[in-house]
């Protein structure tokens, strides 16, 4: 009976950990979709991307002779948001803003496309072989008997919980206290109006993406770091996750995506607890499918009114 | 808002340099378990600079250049060949024409390789069609669109593999397999609005494929289905030696030297016969009451509502018929290449086939048509840049979107065009 407690404390852990790489990926997601409402299909690549600058800042500070773990992870972090959020500004430039204005179709076809592009990207730049990481921070606290099955939550999922909060809490200090915030805000209650009343709306629209990128960044470096192994190809899947959390908790809402990766993360690594690892993307795509035909405007999010 | 024009181009230079630089020109790698970052090669140093140099002149002399691409395309003369090909007279000639040449062509040139990539194109062709039906006509976006390529391909695969059937038996099966799919899934997700309904697509594309991938004890598994029977005609196989229990072989019963090229021109002709069918019924369809209606729902939804049309039944026609489409190329597909995998499902063949109809022009069945044959040519024209094949194909994707995002051949209906010059002519006088 412990035991099976225990397990499910382990799982629980899981998904915790999962759920904040979720949470913050689908942030890109929802803020997008929030103000030009259309799906940033490359954000998973944008991630994938981060994971990549984050080992290199990594690798070039272990070979200065860094080996403080906290300097490491604050290093990655400093420069792959940097980074990272240059590149969610200039996808937008570069491929979006052309199209913006235009049928929505037409801008999805841009991202796949782009998505395509930063894959094959990073796989001519940086070869297709899977690039692994010794762990950075080791060791753990440990529950339950001895003799039974322990759970173990390890320093390193703490450090993710913890970062992930702080991420969390920033953006919304920023989406609600500051002019800018407000700014964003007002993009996505009323693009035109917005632009009327004299802001930048172009300028906002390239700030969510990076902001977008930015949360990914931090989600690609801590994952990264946590599995320790990547490749061109870790974006995509995660992406489309980390969308379907988005539209969980309702799309175009900032705690809505928190609360939606939080779900996802939980509900898979049950299903990879109890039932089996292979089937955790049908159980989370069936959740999908479940709620939005129960609720099609996602747990926390506002049902449109369509207007003639 | 002033800028120095020097500045202004320097920004997108130095951004460039930002964004390629960790990715291109330093070298992640393992060595003996450890992290390691090196220099790329010199040569994409170069690339990189050179890149960086050649957006800061195209910036920095960006209105010359606009002005002069202007000038250029006002310089030629716009053909008026278009006007005298969509004639219905000459039109129907060079329909008739160019099908007699698809039909004949592979008896006069036998090329293995040829055939290979026609049929190909053929499949790709009655992906896209089918597609059209879904997101060109009825505007319903579909990104799990493989997902009843798959159903059909297994339909057949599995068939053929516990039971025996041929592929004339179960080619009506897999085709309403696959409508069967859509239907499920379409009655309860076809209320979403647009973006919801391409994700729990894209949701169900993946759930069939992971289901294909991990259902190992019925469908192999990764390894997917091996030796699945080929196409006969009439029961004439097209093997060197009969099978146990079959009825004759083809070069046996017209008493002819035995040439795999034979299969391969029959499942030619077989795939361009399946595709005018296709493209025959889609036409017919789109005339018909139900093809208006598709468009018109496309147009307004509320409009159609209020003039008493059922929404769902539209939308559900629309995606059965695409589905059972993707169903009849699925089985084709299975019958050509002999073995499936799930390897063959996966999304970016969604992604390819959605391309092929937005870049087509969505709606428009020529369009689709062309599309699929430079989607399809392309990469294997461009064989020795296979490590730069996707890269292309990804860019292209985009800046076809920006440059052209009506499509190849955007869909025309018959209109009669006043003529304003005239027009004002009269009214002037």
């Amino acid at each position: 009976m412990a035991d099976q407690f225990y397990l499910f404390i382990q799982q629980l852990f899981n998904g915790f950990t999962l759920g904040s790489a979720y949470a913050l990926i689908a942030i890109g997601y929802t803020m997008v979709y929030g103000i030009i409402g259309m799906i940033n299909f490359a954000h998973g690549e944008v991630y994938m991307i981060s994971s990549y600058i984050g080992f290199i800042v990594i690798a070039a500070l272990m070979m200065m002779g860094v080996d403080s773990a906290f300097l490491l992870i604050t290093g990655a972090m400093i420069v792959a948001i940097t980074l990272t959020s240059v590149y969610g500004f200039s996808i937008e430039r570069v491929a979006y803003r052309p199209v913006r204005g235009q049928n929505r179709l037409i801008a999805l076809i841009s991202a796949i496309g782009m998505s395509i592009f930063l894959q094959n990207y990073v796989r001519v730049g940086q070869s297709s072989r899977d690039i692994a990481m010794p762990p950075l921070v080791e060791g753990g606290w440990t529950f339950g008997n001895p003799d039974g099955f322990e759970a173990t939550l390890t320093y390193m999922r703490v450090v993710i919980w913890v970062i992930t909060i702080a991420a969390m809490i920033a953006l919304t200090l920023f989406v609600t206290r500051t002019k800018m915030g407000r700014a964003c805000r007002a993009c996505s209650e009323d693009l035109g109006m917005t632009n009327l009343l004299g802001i930048n709306t172009n300028f906002i629209i390239a700030l969510t993406f990076a902001i977008g990128a930015a949360m990914a960044a931090v989600a690609g470096v801590l994952l990264g770091t946590f599995y320790g192994v990547i490749n061109p190809y870790v974006g995509f899947i995660l992406g489309l996750k980390a969308f379907t959390a988005a539209v969980l908790g309702g799309i175009g809402s900032i705690p809505g995506a928190m609360l939606g990766g939080m779900l996802l993360g939980i509900a898979e690594a049950m299903t990879a607890g109890y039932l089996s690892a292979e089937y955790k993307d049908v159980v989370s795509f069936g959740l999908l499918i479940l709620v939005l035909l129960f609720r099609p405007y996602g747990i926390l999010g506002k049902p449109e009114v369509e207007k003639v | 808002m002033m800028r120095n024009p020097f500045v202004a181009a320097l920004i997108p230079a130095v951004v460039f340099v930002l964004l390629a630089l960790p990715i291109l020109g330093i070298d992640l790698l393992n060595e003996s378990l450890m992290l390691k970052i090196q220099a790329a090669p010199a040569a994409d140093w170069m690339m990189i600079i050179i890149a960086a140099v050649a957006i800061f002149f195209i910036q920095l002399f960006r209105k010359p250049i606009d002005a002069g691409v202007t000038t250029f395309k006002e310089a030629v003369p716009s053909l008026n060949l278009k006007s005298y090909l969509v004639q219905p007279k000459v039109m129907r000639l060079l329909t008739i024409f160019l099908i007699l040449a698809l039909f004949l062509w592979p008896f006069l040139y036998e090329s293995r390789s040829g055939l290979d990539i026609s049929i190909k194109v053929l499949i790709y062709i009655m992906l896209g069609l089918g597609l059209n039906v879904v997101v060109g006509l009825a505007g319903l976006l579909d990104l799990g669109y493989v997902g009843f390529y798959a159903v059909g391909a297994y339909t057949y695969g599995l068939l053929n593999y516990y039971f025996g059937f041929s592929f004339w038996m179960a080619l009506p099966i897999a085709g309403g397999m696959a409508a069967l799919a859509g239907f499920l899934l379409g009655f309860p997700v076809l209320r979403l609005r647009g973006d919801y309904l391409a994700i729990v697509t894209l949701g169900f594309g993946e759930i069939i494929r992971i289901l294909l991938n991990n259902l190992t004890s019925i469908t192999g598994g990764p390894n997917g289905i091996t030796g699945i029977d080929r196409p006969t005609l009439f029961g004439l196989e097209f093997n060197r030696k009969l099978r146990d229990g079959g009825w004759d072989t083809f070069h046996g019963f017209f008493g002819i030297e035995y040439d795999p090229i034979y299969r391969m021109i029959f499942i030619y002709l077989l795939a361009l016969i399946l595709v005018l069918l296709c493209i025959y019924v889609i036409n017919r369809l789109q005339r018909m009451p139900i093809g208006r209606a598709w468009e018109a729902l496309r147009e307004d939804e509320i409009a159609c509502r209020s003039l008493g049309m059922s929404r769902t039944m539209i939308k559900l026609s629309a995606f059965t018929i695409g589905a059972t489409t993707a169903g009849f190329a699925g089985s084709f597909f299975a019958a050509y290449q002999g073995t499936i995998s799930p390897e063959s499902f996966v999304f970016i063949e969604s992604a390819i086939i959605l391309a092929i109809v937005v870049l087509g022009g969505m709606g428009s069945q020529v369009g689709v048509i062309l599309a699929a044959i430079v989607l399809t040519v392309l990469p294997e024209v461009a064989r020795e840049f296979s490590q730069f094949r996707m890269l292309m194909f990804g860019g292209l994707m985009v800046l076809m979107m920006i440059w052209r995002p009506q499509g190849f051949m955007p869909m025309t209906r018959p209109h009669i065009q006043l003529n304003s010059d005239k027009i004002q002519k009269e009214t002037a006088q």
